[in-house]
């Protein structure tokens, strides 16, 4: 049962993750998306000293208010005249080293480990269960996974049209009268939410990872965005179940060999891509050598 | 451009402004375009023209100036406009294909859930086929070359079937066949009585390819039908030194910068 819990979290974080991912590597916002993660800390950090308890909504609002702040943040470093990389830096780890602060202030009342929400424990998710009304209702990062899960299937089901010509063209979408900035905080926001609900499984560098990996070795493989979005999920799924059982076999930390995973699959098709993979482009090069 | 036709006109623009970073990019210009025409907006590099189409249709913000459109804000009349942005302004290697980009026209008619369905790639189809690109529908766009890109720009604006089109520099960096397909679609549209504004680079093709044109340098220096604005001396107004007149063959050319 305990391998269950932590697989499926694995594979909720994976999914959540890579679901996003595709959005934020076409409009270049991976760095976005690590600093969104880091910066959720203080929301949580915040919420924790206000409501006391590690009751998942209060952090789910706490972290996500926080993550629309950073983007926030950043883009009006950006329209005063700062380069882009340069605001995401000073946001992100001024906003994360707060929290750090919060934490080690508090660190009689808080009940969060640094090293945790660094690289997060996944291995102790089945012990931290929700209760309600004197049932045990399961794990509660299972619960905080699903809902957030349920949230970006939801709205990328019904505005699936309006995020991608977001990405494509914002030019285009406001003058076909979509409410890009409206589209733009909803992805935000989502990926708050994500970042916020994975963090204590696979900590704050480690879901970087997530976003990222799955979504980009995707963008290699294929030429259409709803097949980019299925494999990136499917890398997703298998990094976080192949990755679970490596973890078993050599006793490792469970995030790490997930991340690990999904770096070597990226690598994989990085070589074998079908159009633009190393090995294409050398069998390519060596026929039109023949010719010539 | 005349008063009476000033009311519902495809597009009346009133004391435009655009600054950027407190300098000016367009200084107060106003015009009306007149219906069912085929019109050029040039002027040398900088003048600001791109700034104003996209001030027009809101993309960038202007200090003042007010945008009526058939008579009616933008806002209300989006619908009815159809607009062509700059090739270099998306990213090619975005993972779709050239019908996909196409059928986007469409998502403005959609509303907000619902998805384009057999109607819209039909229509989609339909609107490649008429800028010859029906063979390359399932073709990724990075795989296109520069002036296909660009008929699968004009057939995205086609397929929102608007009354007013609005192209940033459409001819910019195409091959002849394109040009040649972009020409023929132009005049299809006038026909249609649409009205068609386009940012122009190429002054020699002015006189052939428009009945109307828009001098722009910061202030708009002239406006008005070919044969009595296109003239040498408000050219020289228009792009100051920057301009030398050519004559070959008998006939006048004219090269901006």
């Amino acid at each position: 049962m305990m391998d269950f819990w932590i697989i499926l979290t694995a594979i909720l974080v994976a999914s959540a993750c890579s679901i996003l991912g595709c959005f934020l590597i076409l409009r270049r916002m991976a760095l976005v998306g690590d600093a969104i993660s880091h910066a959720v800390l203080p929301g949580i950090a915040i919420a924790f000293l206000m409501s006391g308890t590690r009751d998942s909504m209060w952090m789910l609002l706490g972290a996500t208010a926080f993550g629309l702040l950073t983007v926030f943040l950043i883009q009006t470093l950006q329209t005063s005249g700062l380069q882009s990389d340069a605001s995401i830096g000073i946001v992100f780890t001024a906003l994360f080293a707060v929290g750090v602060l919060i934490i080690s202030l508090n660190a009689q009342h808080i009940d969060l480990d640094l090293d945790c929400v660094l690289f997060g424990e996944i291995a102790y998710v089945p012990w931290d269960t929700w209760t309600l009304g004197g049932n045990n209702m399961g794990p509660r990062a299972v619960w905080m996974l699903g809902i957030t899960l349920a949230v970006i299937l939801l709205l990328f089901g019904l505005f699936y049209k309006q995020f991608k010509i977001c990405a494509f063209d914002p030019a285009m979408a406001v003058a076909c009268g979509i409410p890009v900035l409206l589209f733009h905080y909803l992805l935000m926001g989502m990926v708050s939410m994500t970042a916020v609900s994975s963090f204590e499984s696979v900590g704050a560098i480690l879901v970087v990872g997530m976003l990222i990996i799955p979504a980009a070795t995707a963008y290699l493989l294929t030429h259409r965005l709803g097949i980019m979005i299925g494999l990136s999920v499917a890398v997703g799924i298998v990094s976080a179940v192949v990755g679970y059982l490596i973890s078993y076999a050599l006793d490792a930390s469970i995030a790490g060999c997930i991340v690990s995973v999904a770096g070597i699959l990226f690598i994989f098709a990085l070589v074998l891509a079908p159009k633009n993979g190393l090995i294409a482009r050398l069998a390519r090069r060596r026929s039109a050598a023949q010719v010539v | 451009m005349n008063q009476t036709s000033t009311k519902n006109a495809p597009l009346t623009v009133n004391g435009m402004t655009i600054a950027y970073q407190r300098k000016a990019v367009v200084e107060d210009v106003s015009f009306t375009l007149p219906e069912g025409k085929l019109i050029a907006l040039i002027g040398p590099n900088g003048a600001g023209k791109s700034t104003l189409l996209k001030a027009i249709l809101g993309l960038v913000p202007s200090i003042s100036g007010e945008v009526s459109i058939y008579g009616d804000t933008y806002k209300k009349m989006r619908s009815r406009v159809g607009y062509v942005p700059q090739r270099e302004s998306v990213d090619w290697d975005f993972p779709t294909d050239a019908l996909d980009v196409v059928m986007m026209g469409r998502y403005g008619h959609l509303g907000w859930i619902k998805r384009p369905g057999r109607k819209e790639k039909e229509l989609a189809m339909n609107t490649l086929d008429k800028v010859g690109m029906a063979d390359f529908a399932r073709r990724q766009i990075s795989q296109l070359s520069g002036g296909q890109q660009q008929r699968v720009f004009l057939a995205r604006a086609l397929v929102q079937e608007a009354d007013l089109y609005v192209m940033d520099e459409p001819f910019a960096g195409v091959d002849a066949a394109t040009e040649k397909a972009i020409i023929a679609l132009l005049s299809e549209l006038k026909q249609a009585g649409k009205t068609v504004l386009v940012v122009h680079h190429d002054l020699s093709t002015v006189d052939e390819y428009f009945d109307h044109v828009l001098l722009l340098n910061k202030k708009l220096i002239a406006a008005g039908p070919v044969n009595t604005t296109f003239t040498p001396e408000l050219l020289h107004e228009t792009y100051g030194g920057k301009l030398a007149i050519v004559s070959s063959d008998g006939k006048k050319a004219l090269v901006g910068e």
